[in-house]
């Protein structure tokens, strides 16, 4: 079983990956990208009860994994 | 009086700072491994520069979580002086005590080259000694400097005057031009609502010698000296020149 964790910046955050990512993929011929977010993913391999994880996730992405002020995160458990 | 400066895994402008607040402000300056659970007697904190556990996850993240934050953040709330510098603002970011975070410079690049530093106020533990409209030219060194708080943080630290250091042309404008990083509102430094935690991007500590090219940064420290020799009674600060 594991907890998959994706991280993104918040929209509000400046973002020079995600921008910088977005103008080489135009110049590469790609047209029509509207926007780039570049962020993280994590996997944290578990035993145990996956409802019983779920709130012990929640928990560690919003103190360690993430930092609330600048980044969203959302995470699936299977 | 006593420093406690702080060493993580990946510290690396600590010796800088003992050498600063020992050998040219002739104070106290221990180190302070990062597992121990008390700062023993020391009157300040300084949390430094460098790469805390390889700036893994995030700058600061997980040295958040090593022992010796416990103690720093009962010292803090206690009313306690702590500055951090560089790495060290981003620890305390992460660790809550000041309010923000730091992000990537927009220009991805590491930035390390000397700026101009406008102080708001003078209303500080940390720039209490700076003299009025003086700009304090000090070096940065960071590739993670870029300032963001949400707009009800930001219009807090405006109102109660919780900027200490904003980025500045030499004539001390706060122009786009002048700001290495992305920063918003071109800060540099902050402290807390109690105005005894601060955190800054420049390194003062290396910039405290003239024979290293400038001495601004010395009266960062001089400040906290001022500070805790009037908290503490003792009379004027004892510095050695060099």
């Amino acid at each position: 079983m594991k907890a998959k964790i994706v991280i993104t910046p918040k929209k509000a955050v400046l973002d020079p990956q995600g921008k910088t990512v977005q103008t080489a993929l135009e110049h590469m011929g790609y047209d029509g990208v509207k926007a780039v977010h570049v962020g993280k993913y994590l996997e944290i391999e578990l035993e145990g009860d996956a409802d019983s994880w779920r709130p012990k996730i929640d928990e560690a992405c919003h103190k360690l994994l993430s930092n609330p002020v600048i980044e969203d995160y959302h995470f699936t458990i299977e | 009086m006593r420093f406690a400066v702080l060493q993580f895994p990946g510290s690396n402008c600590d010796q800088d700072c003992v050498h600063v607040l020992g050998n040219v402000l002739g104070q106290d300056a221990d180190y302070l491994w990062h597992k121990e659970e008390s700062i023993g007697d020391a009157d300040a904190v300084v949390v430094p520069g460098g790469f805390s556990y390889g700036d893994y996850l995030r700058t600061g993240s997980i040295a958040q979580f090593s022992p010796v934050m416990n103690a720093v953040k009962a010292f803090a709330n206690a009313g306690g002086l702590v500055i951090g510098i560089c790495n060290g603002f981003q620890i305390l970011c992460e660790t809550g005590l000041l309010p923000g975070a730091l992000v990537r410079n927009r220009s991805l690049q590491f930035r390390c080259e000397t700026i101009f530093l406008k102080i708001p106020t003078t209303d500080s533990p940390f720039t209490s000694e700076v003299p009025a409209d003086r700009l304090l030219c000090v070096p940065i060194a960071h590739g993670e400097g870029c300032y963001f708080a949400d707009d009800e943080a930001l219009a807090k630290l405006r109102a109660d005057d919780q900027i200490l250091f904003q980025y500045a042309t030499e004539t001390g404008d706060l122009t786009d031009e002048a700001n290495p990083n992305g920063s918003l509102l071109n800060i540099a430094g902050i402290c807390n609502e109690g105005r005894n935690v601060c955190g800054m991007m420049p390194h003062p500590e290396r910039a405290s010698e003239n024979i290293l090219g400038a001495d601004d940064g010395r009266l960062v420290f001089e400040s906290m000296l001022r500070h805790l020799e009037v908290k503490t009674g003792v009379g004027q600060a004892e510095t050695a020149e060099v």
